[in-house]
């Protein structure tokens, strides 16, 4: 990668920013490398989150579990597994950090805006404005076996929910007006008469009314993320959130058509093409040199695909229980079996597994690759390896033209394993010129540079961060 | 003195018991709901040597304007002290009368790993018809339904804490496997209004099970681990802990203490010209700290723990950690809680077996 001239390109200021995601669940966390920790255990949190914010980062994401994944109606016991309640956590990180943000994943079909609404605040509140979340939808039954509600929600619905859902939960965030508390014990009244309103809300998927419990914290409302990929899932993003996460930034070309789809979504919707962050999760495996990199990562996947592993992703393409194979040998020669639904849940589905399957054949063939062999390289190309000066240089191609916002780091050990992006990538990019050296501000909306609260947009706001 | 300690539980919601407390709180009221105020009480708390504190909650506002109608939720503010405390037993109230079952597991489970084993609940119930509008669900209309719902809560919530065995991730390089499926277990609850599958998504809390606390006419004995008792005299308390098939009895005591400034007469006397302290039918103590530390002496006698619920935290916790606390401690009528040790390991209560565990285990030796 060629240094571009800082100025000759389309956004020469730009800065990046990186949020960790503490991933949780799936088989990308090596827990079976000596120095893996515990995953549930409070000081792992701690120490990424900690690690994250010593360097700069903007947010430290938790993912959710509302089930644990199945195979073929049994739990998966290869990945981690097991997981703290993603709010629950974060308030708790909430007294341990000072500036990152702290990003809960929640799903909107599974819980309800009146609570949903009421946890985010409490963490805005507790983290002084540094709260976020990622919404999520789901439509599976399987899921709703644990919740009242139980069954099923049609797919179609999963995003009118969200989106009626996100309704409800800003009427909530902005039934407070601000300064509705006193300020002095010697007032009249806690309140000022008529400051805090009640929420009145009818419609296809909620009937709330309530009075809201909390004010609004420094940045106005939690900073909406959206994960989705599908048309439906950008639109909504484009509509409601202000940062997205996508899985478009491992190739310049696809990351930058990702974010020409996106600024074309916000213009359709009446808002300017820059109010939404864009953040592909990745993987980034330094070394000393691209050699020295290249060893690691092969080392980092052979430990990510264990043969088991490898069975057990090809055993879903196939549809086919293979764990008795050599997961070293050739593929499987037996034809996929095509049913309407793989027997999977939380798991990867596979559209198409038959024309999958020719690609792996013809690739394996033609390579000489073992099954194992052949998931790794034909998995999903995860993630950036290279020196921490070539990443940097790279890096600065991709936000400087526009194709990313930063990225949102899935480290694949816990808990050291963003110990040598902070101490050696971090100084190479803000060395030129394209990371902070220092927060920008008390709030995850300020951090992120966002502008105020779309629903905030209208009236002259002293919270427009511009 | 000899017998066991009495174990002292502190409401700290809001500004105290009083819904004017507001009026007498040493902050102005718009620091009521900042970090700040949340860790502080805690820590004053836990310094005073506190056996546990309890964080009121409900999705309705906690009082009517001109009193306080804000509040953070219980679980957050508890776990964000978990994290700034390190000895002292923290119990949110949750109410499950229209949450998810699944979801208040959860978080409590997370609570426990997150304080390392300090945690507990006390179960409570939503009972105003708004609070069902709130929730957007249908009304849970009568104490009995309410009383459904808050039993298959607490069962829900406890089968889905023993759904992992302590043991469930085994990290078995040589195999590949991070869990032992065998030791993960579908709890495939079903009650009158709904089912739960399980098995949970965090793994079993440190204390194996959380210390339930809760009325003994609301929930069943064999599903707490401590009954909250009422009564307005030494007699009727003593009466409603013999009644009670808990493993421990803790009696609700309101407190209005002397201060250096102010009698506790006068100071509630100040308050009531703003609004009534509701009479709940609860023990009241209102006056010097001598005569508290005389009255939790008498009823040691009846219950194995006091939760006490201070007039106005900034004066009343002042007095109770200066005064009450030590005095009792000296006398060794209390227990300060050990750093290291957890919420049950306090109580003197064991670690629950899991159900499961023992479940397998029996079924291995009926086979032998």
């Amino acid at each position: 990668m060629t240094r571009t001239d800082p100025l000759d390109v389309p956004r020469p200021h730009a800065r990046l920013h990186f949020g960790v995601f503490f991933q949780g669940v799936n088989h990308w966390t090596i827990w079976s490398a000596p120095d893996s920790g515990s995953q549930i255990d409070p000081a792992s949190f701690r120490q990424v989150a900690q690690t994250a914010e010593r360097g700069l980062f903007d947010a430290f994401f938790l993912g959710e579990g509302l089930r644990l994944r199945e195979v073929d109606g049994r739990i998966h016991d290869l990945d981690v597994a097991g997981r703290p309640d993603a709010i629950t956590q974060l308030a708790a990180l909430a007294a341990v950090t000072r500036r990152i943000g702290l990003v809960s994943t929640s799903n909107s079909t599974f819980n309800e805006p009146a609570d949903l609404a009421r946890r985010l605040s409490g963490l805005d509140l507790l983290s002084e404005g540094r709260a976020g979340w990622n919404v999520v939808t789901t439509d599976n039954a399987w899921t709703g076996a644990n919740f009242r509600r139980g069954g099923y929600l049609d797919h179609a619905d999963r995003y009118r929910r969200a989106e009626e859902f996100l309704t409800v939960a800003r009427a909530l965030w902005d039934g407070w007006e601000d300064g509705a508390v006193a300020d002095s014990a010697g007032a009249p009244a806690w309140s000022a008469p008529g400051a805090v309103h009640q929420v009145r809300h009818q419609g296809p998927q909620f009937d709330v009314d309530l009075a809201p419990t909390l004010p609004r914290s420094a940045q106005g409302h939690p900073v909406i993320f959206q994960a989705g990929d599908s048309g439906e899932g950008r639109d909504f993003a484009a509509r409601n959130a202000d940062v997205i996460f996508s899985a478009h930034g491992n190739d310049f070309d696809d990351a930058l058509a990702f974010a020409d789809d996106i600024r074309r979504r916000l213009r359709a919707v009446g808002r300017p093409d820059d109010d939404l962050r864009i953040l592909p999760g990745t993987e980034i495996i330094l070394g000393a040199t691209e050699e020295e990199a290249q060893e690691k990562k092969h080392w980092i996947r052979l430990q990510q695909v264990t043969p088991a592993t490898a069975l057990g992703i090809a055993g879903l393409l196939w549809g086919i229980d293979l764990s008795d194979r050599d997961a070293d040998g050739p593929l499987p020669e037996e034809d996929p079996v095509v049913t309407e639904n793989d027997g999977s849940f939380g798991a990867r589905r596979i559209a198409d597994p038959r024309a999958v399957v020719a690609e792996w054949r013809a690739k394996a063939q033609a390579y000489g690759w073992s099954l194992r062999e052949t998931v790794i390289a034909l998995g999903p190309q995860r993630g950036h390896v290279g020196t921490p000066s070539g990443l940097a240089d790279k890096f600065a191609h991709f936000v400087r033209h526009g194709a990313i916002d930063g990225f949102n780091v899935t480290p694949y050990l816990i808990p050291d394993g963003l110990d040598d992006i902070v101490d050696l990538l971090v100084p190479e990019l803000q060395e030129r010129g394209i990371y902070r050296t220092e927060y920008t501000g008390p709030t995850l909306r300020e951090n992120l540079g966002l502008r105020a609260p779309l629903t905030h947009r209208s009236a002259p706001d002293r919270r427009q961060a511009g | 003195m000899s017998g066991p300690a009495l174990h002292l539980a502190v409401e700290i919601d809001g500004d105290g018991a009083h819904p004017a407390a507001w009026r007498r709180a040493a902050h102005s009221p718009d620091q009521l709901l900042t970090p700040r105020r949340v860790a502080q009480v805690a820590a004053i708390a836990e310094n005073a040597g506190f056996t546990l504190i309890t964080l009121d909650d409900g999705v309705l506002p906690p009082g009517a304007s001109p009193d306080p109608v804000g509040r953070i939720g219980a679980v957050e503010r508890a776990a964000f002290v978990a994290a700034s405390t390190s000895t002292i037993g923290i119990a949110p109230v949750v109410p499950v009368t229209y949450a998810e079952p699944f979801h208040v597991s959860s978080q409590l489970a997370s609570l426990d790993h997150i304080s390392a084993g300090r945690a507990g609940w006390v179960v409570a119930e939503e009972e105003r018809p708004e609070a069902a509008r709130a929730w957007g669900r249908p009304l849970v209309a009568d104490a009995d339904a309410r009383a459904r719902e808050s039993r298959d809560g607490v069962e829900v919530a406890r089968a889905l804490w023993d759904s992992w065995e302590d043991d469930a991730v085994i990290r078995s390089v040589a195999t590949s496997r991070y869990l032992d499926r065998e030791r993960l277990h579908y709890i495939d609850f079903t009650g009158d209004t709904y089912a739960v599958k399980g098995p949970a998504i965090v793994p079993r809390p440190p204390q194996g099970q959380l210390v339930v606390l809760g009325r003994p006419d609301r929930v069943p004995a064999a599903q707490l681990d401590v009954a909250l008792v009422e009564g307005r005299d030494l007699a009727s308390v003593a009466t409603a802990a013999a009644r009670t098939a808990a493993p421990h009895v803790f009696a609700e005591v309101e407190v209005a203490l002397d201060t250096p400034e102010a009698t506790a007469a006068e100071r509630l006397a100040d308050l009531e010209q703003h609004a009534p302290w509701t009479d709940r039918g609860r023990l009241r103590h209102i006056g010097s700290a001598d005569q508290l530390v005389a009255l939790l002496g008498d009823l040691r006698r009846h219950v194995d723990g006091v939760r006490l619920r201070p007039l106005v935290l900034d004066e009343d916790l002042a007095v109770l950690s200066r005064l009450v606390l030590p005095a009792l401690s000296e006398r060794r009528l209390v227990a300060r809680p050990l750093p290291g040790t957890s919420l049950r390991s306090t109580l003197g209560l064991e670690r629950p077996a899991n159900r499961f565990a023992a479940a397998a285990l029996a079924t291995q030796e009926d086979a032998r």
